[in-house]
């Protein structure tokens, strides 16, 4: 699905990412974790092409994504949740979805409303809240009326920065639930997380960032022993909680 | 004061201000997709009459009208594509700078193509003494073209932003631009958009108030501080406080006369523009957090 070959990217002279190489399988969740200011906004900044790669390649289905400008890589099929929520706070749920399908906008009102119906199904708590501005709701259904806006794209890999970043951990439960029925549903994930142990758990595989480099790879099930991970990542995560 | 005094001048002062309302409205829409003050918005105004003036010789008057609007709509696409474009996140001081010197360019060109004379368009209906009785007035027939056609304007426009996939895409990156690069939407794309739209509703303002305000190659800077005064008079980024502000400001204009000399009617609009901008930055009507939130 996503293939990134030697990829550098950073801002203006600054040099952020470092030689990155990283794939995501059709129907996986990958996970990509990382201490504050590893790289990881960065990264998914030059897969979205918010910012341009100095170097390497970026590979979606197998097509080169280089030249393409952000609007039209989410027309390939790449949506991002960002790291923030990012929501159309002045407009109200339905909206944000509807703006969402965007890029579906040739499909017909019946195909839509399905499409929010579905997102409806998913996040309950947004089908109560559809007529409210969703700059008045909560943390919690922001990150959920973001996700629901990207899959409103139906995309073929979603990416999530941060999602569980400032949120009540029962909130955060659900929301790592819902990725998980996500990739029951066929989806392909990218999932880019501090909170290391609650993504691994929910993860196929994952990579380790450090300052812009990726040091560790492997399944989940291996990071989740690997001694450095558990000192690093997970060590620090089990103290907080 | 008598009834049909009080009339003319309400009358009166609901056009202008329907009027500085438009041009209000067309600074709020392009502000509202790129943070940017565009004081080139009167040389639209002033470019739709002129244009269909000329027209006016070999076209008859809806085709004039029609054909100015639509090339002023195309000059203000090629202002953004020019000048606005290619910027990278260009600071406020810099974009106004730069609008300045557009509209100065503008009115220069004008100068050069229409010389300094003033000209107007014929009376839609009528002549310049025909009247109509309205509330006890007697008015030109071309107030209530004014007032009817930049209500028709106001309405199409918030239908457009209400009903649209366009308009839904520019009120989109009004909100959130990275949010709508993320859905997909190409905001430079909704920027060039913006300034058509601004341009096109400036424009026909400016031929539908020509046969009564005349117009002259310099008529827009005048309408831009009016315009850009209800604007911040509204809040900026509102466009039916915008229109609230717009009559209000026409309203007090109007009937200023009859307390201080016409001479000071100018002096009017820019202290209540200083006032406000001391007092409330956030306009009349407009939300303090909202304005906090914005970049100066
Ligand atoms: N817009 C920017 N301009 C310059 N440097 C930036 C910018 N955004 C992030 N950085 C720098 O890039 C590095 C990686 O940041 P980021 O990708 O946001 O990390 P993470 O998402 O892993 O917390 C940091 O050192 C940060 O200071
Ligand atoms: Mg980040």
């Amino acid at each position: 699905m996503l293939k990134i070959k030697n990829l550098e990217a950073g801002y203006g002279k600054i040099r952020v990412l470092k030689r990155i190489s990283l794939h995501v399988n059709p129907g996986e969740i990958v996970t990509l974790i990382g201490a504050n200011g590893a790289g990881k906004t960065t990264l998914l900044a030059a897969i979205t092409g918010l910012i341009r790669a100095t170097a390497g390649e970026i590979l979606l289905k197998g097509d080169n994504l280089e030249r393409l400008k952000p609007e039209g890589i989410v027309f390939r099929g790449c949506s991002l949740v960002p790291e923030g929520r990012q929501v159309f706070a002045t407009m109200n749920v339905r909206e944000n979805l509807v703006l969402g399908a965007y890029v579906q906008h040739r499909q017909g009102k019946r195909q839509l409303q399905e499409g929010i119906e579905y997102i409806y199904d998913l996040f309950p708590v947004l089908r109560e809240r559809r007529h409210q501005l969703a700059g008045t709701l909560s943390g919690g259904e922001q990150q959920m009326l973001a996700m629901g806006r990207a899959l409103m794209a139906k995309p073929a890999l979603l990416m999530l920065d941060e999602p569980s970043t400032g949120l009540a951990p029962l909130i955060v439960k659900n929301i790592f639930q819902i990725i998980t029925r996500l990739r029951e549903a066929g989806n392909t994930v990218l999932l880019i997380e501090q909170n290391a142990k609650a993504a691994l758990r929910v993860a196929d595989r994952g990579y380790v960032l450090e300052t812009g480099k990726i040091i560790l790879e492997g399944s989940s099930e291996d990071l989740l022993t690997n001694r450095d991970v558990q000192r690093a990542y997970l060590g620090r995560d089990v103290k907080e909680n | 004061m008598t009834l049909e005094l009080f009339s003319q001048y309400l009358l009166a002062g609901i056009t202008y201000g329907i009027i500085y309302a438009i041009v209000g409205i067309g600074f709020n829409i392009i502000y509202n997709t790129t943070g940017i003050i565009n004081f080139a918005q009167g040389e639209f105004v002033m470019l739709g009459g002129m244009i269909s003036i000329s027209l006016y010789q070999w076209l008859p008057l809806p085709l004039a009208i029609g054909a100015a609007v639509i090339l002023v709509m195309l000059i203000g696409a090629l202002v953004e594509i020019l000048f606005i474009r290619w910027l990278d996140r260009p600071s406020v001081l810099r974009m106004i700078i730069i609008t300045i010197g557009i509209s100065i360019l503008i009115r220069e060109a004008a100068l050069h193509v229409w010389g300094e004379g003033v000209r107007s368009l014929p009376y839609f209906v009528g002549n310049e003494i025909t009247t109509v009785p309205v509330l006890g007035a007697r008015v030109s027939p071309q107030v209530l073209w004014v007032i009817g056609v930049c209500t028709v304007m106001v309405l199409g426009l918030s239908l457009f932003f209400k009903y649209t996939l366009q308009g839904k895409k520019m009120q989109a990156c009004a909100s959130n631009r990275v949010a709508a690069t993320l859905c997909g939407i190409s905001t430079k794309n909704m920027v060039t958009l913006s300034f058509m739209l601004s341009a096109g509703i400036g424009a026909l303002a400016g031929c539908v108030m020509s046969p009564i305000t005349y117009t002259q190659y310099d008529v827009g800077t005048g309408l831009a501080i009016k315009g850009f005064t209800v604007a911040i008079l509204g809040g900026l980024g509102s466009s039916m406080a915008a229109v609230a502000a717009g009559l209000l400001l026409g309203i007090i204009e109007s009937f200023s006369v009859s307390v201080v000399p016409l001479a000071f009617q100018d002096a009017i609009s820019i202290s209540l523009l200083l006032a406000i901008l001391f007092l409330r930055p956030h306009g009349l009507f407009g939300n303090k957090d909202a304005a906090d939130l914005k970049e100066f």
